[in-house]
């Protein structure tokens, strides 16, 4: 198996700034409480050539930071990535145009004053993927592909619905032909109707072009719909993994078969009240995470195991991974 | 009986320097007691600016320019603004998107419940103060009465949205108007709090208007829904009945796009194009620029059917079999 992406024991802290009030403070004896948040811990995956992972978790779980380790944009305070067996990332800066991202805001994502053919361009330019006399074609392909027409290549970003401005980025993010692409929530702001149309649209180019995805989410049924295999988080650590079909149909971790039973389901049949099976309490605080496995204030199967000790990432017979001391 | 509210014919326009916003355009509907109706729709489709049109909360430059709202056999549209107010919170209460922004932020819980509590009760400050504590005890905050003299930033998004439920329920209103009130919530947390507003509305006898774009949360709550475009209602019923025979293309097409409806990995049947700006809709029916079914009839304002329940507004709707 060609596993294209690697992920070896990342974590990511963010240490609390020190002002310069604080430091004068502590010079003159004041204690300065400096809380570190662990966004990602200890988390290791792979993913091979041409399948799609989906992370999925709810706020604050650390997908999003995650994603942006192993798109080369955020440094791992410790552990490695590999993308196509080489560090996406030279201290501060992203060495590979192997790797690409695709955000939840096109708004953001997009510079204002940027006309869009030049915004598709200017990755490709500098990296000399392309030379300028071929640049017009280049841009009004990549606008084809995403679907829209490439006369649009001289307006800007304001002048586009969010949609479109979502294929936009997406035709910036292949245009530097990346054999993996990391789309972080590129559908969560769309309406119904046009997450439709661009949920398609991943679909066919990942086809097209063989991509290897990494696929963020807090929307199951999206994640579902895209995935080959999943990963669930919570509080940082990866809890639950294996092929989509396989923990969807049976979840094993309390969390997983949480976060599925708490999803409205589409119902169609009037036969009485809507079953939710909500998750007790709410997600604790990364700043002083529970001991032992994180869950367990949550979890209705927790004992004095789960307490003091941290369940492993530990295989299971049909390929999954799971961290639990009672699944 | 008469039911709770009658909407005839709504109409509330923007009067924008680009031209009239049509963002609700002929909107009918009722509402028994205690029933709770799921309004959905897309961004700009007008669903929210009907939940406000109801209590008079549209500023301007958009204003109702047609149509009756009656409440309990009262007459809303055109009513005083100081009587509008006797009203709000006391028999209509509202829940918002975003609780962060609808609780004052220098002012504890405690002390803001007991406003909206004295703002229609003339009750001592100790008596409102108790009533606080009962609803938040109600609506699952642990150590209510503790928690009276904290400030919202001290709450989670989720504990803030139950306190906005609280104060919403403070005045025991017949009818509750949420406008997407879990939306900024995660899923294990929005299942906690439908969970409630279904008991609560249920135990209260309270009717709820649940404004939101997500078809399947509407789907586990609602007994009706109404699904809005471009400022009209294109069709209503039982919830389950028109989820899974809808009759209107543009409900057929929305439960198409989801991806819960389809295969995993296969292709989603879109609906194609964008919504029309409200500034320059299509002549006749708005939908029909995108509609799989339009003809040249389209063109043409679409009747108004009624049938087994079902309201809907289409030349060609599609087959009941299902």
């Amino acid at each position: 198996m060609n596993q294209i992406l690697i992920a070896e024991g990342v974590t990511k802290r963010f240490d609390p700034s020190i002002s310069f009030g604080d430091r004068i403070a502590a010079s003159l004896g004041a204690t300065i409480e400096r809380r570190a948040v662990q966004a990602v811990s200890d988390v290791s995956l792979s993913v091979t050539a041409g399948e799609t992972l989906g992370l999925v978790g709810e706020s604050g779980c650390g997908k999003s930071t995650l994603g942006r380790m192993l798109a080369g944009i955020l440094p791992p305070t410790s552990g490695r990535v590999l993308v196509s067996g080489i560090a996406p990332m030279l201290g501060r800066h992203k060495v590979t145009t192997r790797i690409q991202t695709v955000f939840q805001d096109p708004f953001a994502s997009l510079n204002p004053r940027l006309r869009i053919g030049d915004s598709i361009a200017e990755g490709p330019l500098t990296h000399g993927l392309t030379t300028r006399a071929k640049l017009p074609e280049m841009v009004a392909d990549w606008l084809t592909r995403v679907g829209l027409d490439p006369a649009f290549a001289s307006r800007y970003p304001h002048q586009f619905s969010g949609g479109q401005r979502q294929r936009v980025a997406i035709a910036r993010a292949l245009a530097m032909q990346p054999e993996v692409l990391v789309c972080d929530e590129p559908v969560a702001s769309l309406d119904v109707s046009i997450q439709a149309q661009i949920l398609n649209l991943f679909l066919d180019l990942r086809r097209d072009l063989g991509l290897t995805c990494v696929f963020i989410s807090h929307d199951l049924s999206v994640v579902r719909h895209v995935s080959d295999r999943v990963a669930i988080m919570y509080l940082g650590r990866i809890v639950e993994s294996g092929l989509a079909a396989t923990v969807y149909a049976a979840p094993r971790h309390p969390y997983t078969q949480g976060l599925l039973g708490s999803v409205p389901k589409l119902r169609l049949e009037a036969d009485g009240e809507a079953d939710f099976r909500p998750i007790a309490g709410e997600v604790p605080s990364p700043l002083s995470p529970p001991s032992g496995c994180a869950f367990h204030p949550r979890c209705p199967r927790a004992t004095e195991i789960c307490r003091t000790e941290r369940p492993a990432l530990t295989a299971r017979e049909d390929g999954g991974l799971v961290a639990c001391h009672h699944a | 009986m008469t039911a709770l509210l009658e909407v005839r014919d709504l109409q509330t326009h923007f009067f924008t320097r680009a031209g009239v916003l049509k963002a609700v355009e002929g909107v009918s509907f009722g509402l028994d007691r205690g029933e709770i109706l799921g309004l959905v729709g897309e961004s700009g489709s007008g669903k929210s600016v009907t939940g406000f049109s109801l209590i008079g909360l549209v500023d301007p430059p958009g204003r109702i320019v047609g149509g009756s709202v009656r409440f309990e056999g009262r007459e809303l549209v055109g009513l005083e603004a100081s009587e509008m107010r006797k009203l709000r919170g006391k028999c209509i209460a509202m829940v918002f998107q975003d609780p962060a922004a609808t609780l004052n932020p220098v002012l504890t819980i405690g002390e803001q419940m007991a406003l909206a509590v004295r703002a229609h009760d003339d009750v001592s400050e100790a008596a409102a103060r108790e009533r606080a504590t009962t609803l938040l005890k109600r609506v699952g905050i642990p150590e209510a009465a503790s928690r009276l003299d904290a400030y919202p930033h001290e709450f989670s998004g989720g504990m803030r949205q139950r306190v906005a439920i609280a104060t919403a329920l403070l005045h025991s209103p017949s009818l509750i108007i949420a406008d997407e009130p879990t939306t900024a919530l995660d899923v294990s947390i929005q299942a906690q709090i439908l969970t409630e507003m279904r008991a609560l509305a249920r135990e209260t006898g309270t009717a709820l208007i649940w404004i939101s774009h997500d078809l399947a949360t509407v789907s586990s709550l609602a007994d009706r829904v109404m699904v809005m475009y471009a400022g009209r209602i294109v069709e209503s019923g039982p919830v389950a009945t028109t989820l899974r025979a809808p009759r209107h293309p543009y409900t057929r097409g929305l439960l198409d796009s989801l991806p819960a409806t389809a295969k995993p990995g296969e292709k989603l049947n879109q609906i194609p194009g964008t919504t029309p700006s409200l500034l320059s809709l299509p002549p006749g029916c708005p939908f029909a620029p995108r509609c799989p079914r339009a003809d040249a009839m389209c063109a043409t304002d679409p009747p108004t059917i009624e049938i087994e329940g079902r309201v809907l507004r289409c030349h060609h709707p599609l087959d009941s079999a299902a």
